[in-house]
């Protein structure tokens, strides 16, 4: 009963048309809360937030870093979950959703690896450390990059969306098995990794900040998929019938 | 249609690759190419060797098996052989688990044969030649069912080959951690039980899931 | 009598769109259907379609015994020769049929079983695949373009296997756009045509 319902409600959003009026609506709100929250955080974070005893300065780059790193993972939840709802009841939209999921993750994966590199040069003394976040980072890139060639390389966008999405679920089971067995390799090969911060070394004046930016980023994650999934239904229906209304009556013809 | 087809698809597959015979061996060349070069690039120290040893066999392997998968099933997708998968009553699985028997039997078995004489090349201590050699054993079809899954993915496409070593990279990065592990704590006189358990659990894990996976894939990609 | 194969208000999409429209047909034992239509309207299709290599997109499809497809790709190993080509769809199919030297005598292929498969023309080619439906024998025969590059003696040859196919109770879907098949046993034709673009809302 209740799959019913949550079914035919994502049939309903899954229509081109109304997923069109749905996306134009909500997007530009949450590209306003993304702005709004971003300016608060970045606020907090560059004048209020006092400097760390030992890492001075350079540990700001966190609010960014750790904001990204959680983000690259929880894309990946959203993107499964749409590959999902994609492959067991063929809803055109989720397909179309879960593939423009893929180039979002990558990014925040090259943010949060780029970054982690950037604060690794001060604090590790290297760019690059065979630390288990870090390795298992780079691979969740790969993983998001092999899922976007998988796509692009179909001519069929539809075939290359459902095999790519069979690509997502398998990478879902295998993203907690490469987490592991890397973390357990690095701890093997270099007895315990560095932890920059657990639960309580992170004092309580730093965290609102963080708060801001997490939430930041997940209105960013959000309208910037509603944004390239709507771009990509334009792109593909190009010739069908109700764009080619909504052409004409923004007057392009 | 009965379980005889079975059989029949293995011989007809094993009867190919002889035929195709340089391109059957192709793995086993590759092998040793990385048995000879590696020493050759990074100097013949005993101990250096000895170090890398594990890592160097599993990583030819890895490419020897990476190497025939482009013809996994593409050839049969051409012919139009593939599809008549779909006209029996024989669930696909049962197919697909026979043409990966097939691609071990090419890359997988010959690397497990030559190891002892590729450890020997590499002066990995003696205590650790068994577990290489069960941990080729478990894991080698570790990577012929990933890269099946790669190879099944990737079949639509016509650049398959740059998206296939893409896809495999990440997926066996368990495998090598785990194998590569167990075979130095064996040479550094630790007990390798608890990786090879982990790698056999993998083992168990891929051959429930990827047949089904690759099924899906497969029929994705002739439609 | 009975049903071999029934097909309501079947269609497949193709990148969303109907590749032709809505098709319904029945195919009774001992009977045969053709299936007409110019160029790229979506007859390989339909046959793919029924012989369950694709899923339909809307409507069901009943078939009533397996299945054998001749399609424009030979099904064929070019490195193996015509005999280890039939013997595997023998095996494969359950050894009920002729033997491959039998079936490759009644498609006038004798004398060629050593032969590497590769290097037969394409003529020689289909009749070797019409001799796979010999040696594995299966009630439903859906055969896609079946006189493609065969000569008059040749064509005479499908004709005569169509005839001992249906008078033995089988049951046969065959497209064409060239020559119309000399059945002897009961057929329909069905033209299959393009789909109207639809508005999707």
């Amino acid at each position: 009963m209740i799959w019913k319902t949550i079914k035919v409600g994502f049939h309903r959003l899954g229509s081109p048309a109304s997923f069109y009026r749905f996306s134009t609506l909500v997007s530009p709100w949450l590209w306003a809360g993304f702005a709004l929250c971003t300016a608060i955080g970045i606020y907090y974070a560059l004048y209020v937030v006092p400097p760390d005893y030992q890492q001075s300065d350079s540990f700001r780059i966190l609010y960014v870093h750790v904001p990204s790193a959680w983000q690259a993972m929880a894309g990946y939840v959203v993107m499964s979950i749409l590959a999902a709802i994609a492959l067991i009841w063929r809803i055109r939209m989720t397909e179309i959703m879960a593939m423009m999921c893929a180039p979002i993750g990558a990014a925040f994966t090259a943010i949060c690896l780029a970054t982690g590199s950037i604060w690794g040069r001060p604090m590790w003394g290297t760019w690059w450390e065979w630390d288990a976040r870090l390795t298992s980072m780079l691979v969740l890139l790969f993983i998001y990059l092999g899922i976007m060639g998988l796509y692009a390389a179909f001519d069929d966008r539809r075939k290359g969306a459902r095999v790519a999405c069979i690509l997502i679920l398998v990478g879902l089971v295998n993203i907690p098995i490469i987490h592991f067995s890397v973390e357990w390799w690095t701890t093997l090969h270099q007895g315990k990794t560095i932890r920059i911060f657990g639960e309580s070394s992170m004092h309580y004046s730093m965290m609102p900040p963080l708060i801001w930016m997490t939430i930041a980023v997940k209105l960013m994650f959000g309208a910037a998929l509603l944004d390239r999934s709507r771009n990509e239904l334009l792109t593909q229906d190009r010739r069908k019938g109700w764009v080619q209304k909504k052409l004409k009556s923004q007057g392009v013809s | 249609m009965s379980l005889a087809a079975l059989p029949a698809l293995l011989a007809r597959d094993l009867r190919l690759a002889v035929r195709h015979g340089g391109e059957s061996l192709m793995p086993l060349f590759f092998l040793f190419a990385v048995l000879i070069l590696v020493p050759l690039g990074v100097g013949p120290g005993p101990n250096l060797l000895a170090s890398i040893a594990p890592g160097m066999v599993w990583v030819a392997a890895l490419l020897a098996s990476l190497l025939a998968l482009e013809n996994l099933f593409r050839p049969d997708f051409e012919d139009g052989t593939l599809e008549q998968w779909w006209l029996g009553h024989l669930p696909v699985t049962g197919l697909v688990l026979i043409r990966l028997l097939s691609h071990w039997l090419i890359t997988g078995l010959p690397v497990i044969i030559f190891a002892p004489l590729a450890a020997q090349m590499l002066y990995l201590p003696d205590q650790a030649l068994g577990v290489l050699l069960l941990s080729l054993l478990i894991g080698t079809p570790i990577l012929s069912l990933v890269g099946g899954l790669a190879a099944a993915l990737t079949l639509g496409t016509n650049r398959g080959s740059v998206l296939l070593s893409i896809l495999v990279f990440p997926l066996v990065v368990p495998v090598l951690i785990f194998a590569t592990g167990a075979v130095s704590a064996a040479a550094d006189g630790f007990s390798p039980r608890a990786h090879l358990g982990l790698l056999a659990a993998l083992l168990v894990l891929a051959l429930t899931l990827v047949p089904l996976a690759i099924s899906a894939a497969l029929r994705l990609n002739i439609e | 009598m009975s049903l071999l194969l029934e097909a309501n208000g079947v269609t497949f999409r193709r990148q969303g769109d109907l590749v032709f429209a809505p098709v319904d047909l029945q195919l009774a034992a001992a009977s045969a259907l053709v299936i007409l239509g110019p160029n790229g309207c979506g007859k390989t299709t339909l046959l793919r379609l029924l012989a369950g290599i694709l899923r339909p997109a809307e409507g069901q499809l009943l078939r009533n015994g397996s299945t054998a497809f001749l399609g424009h790709a030979s099904a064929l190993k070019g490195d193996l020769n015509c005999r280890e080509n039939l013997d595997f769809l023998r095996h494969f199919h359950g050894r009920a049929g002729l033997s491959s030297s039998q079936a490759l005598v009644r498609t006038g292929l004798a004398g060629l079983g050593l032969r590497p498969a590769r290097t037969l023309s394409a003529g020689q080619k289909r009749r070797l695949g019409l001799a796979g439906l010999l040696v594995a024998p299966r009630p439903i025969w859906l055969l896609d373009e079946p006189y493609a590059s065969l000569d008059d003696a040749g064509g005479e040859l499908v004709d005569s296997l169509l005839a001992e196919h249906t008078a033995t109770g089988g049951g046969v879907v065959l497209s064409t756009h060239q020559r119309k098949p000399r059945l002897r046993a009961a057929h329909g034709e069905l033209v299959v045509r393009k789909a109207a673009p639809e508005e999707t809302a």
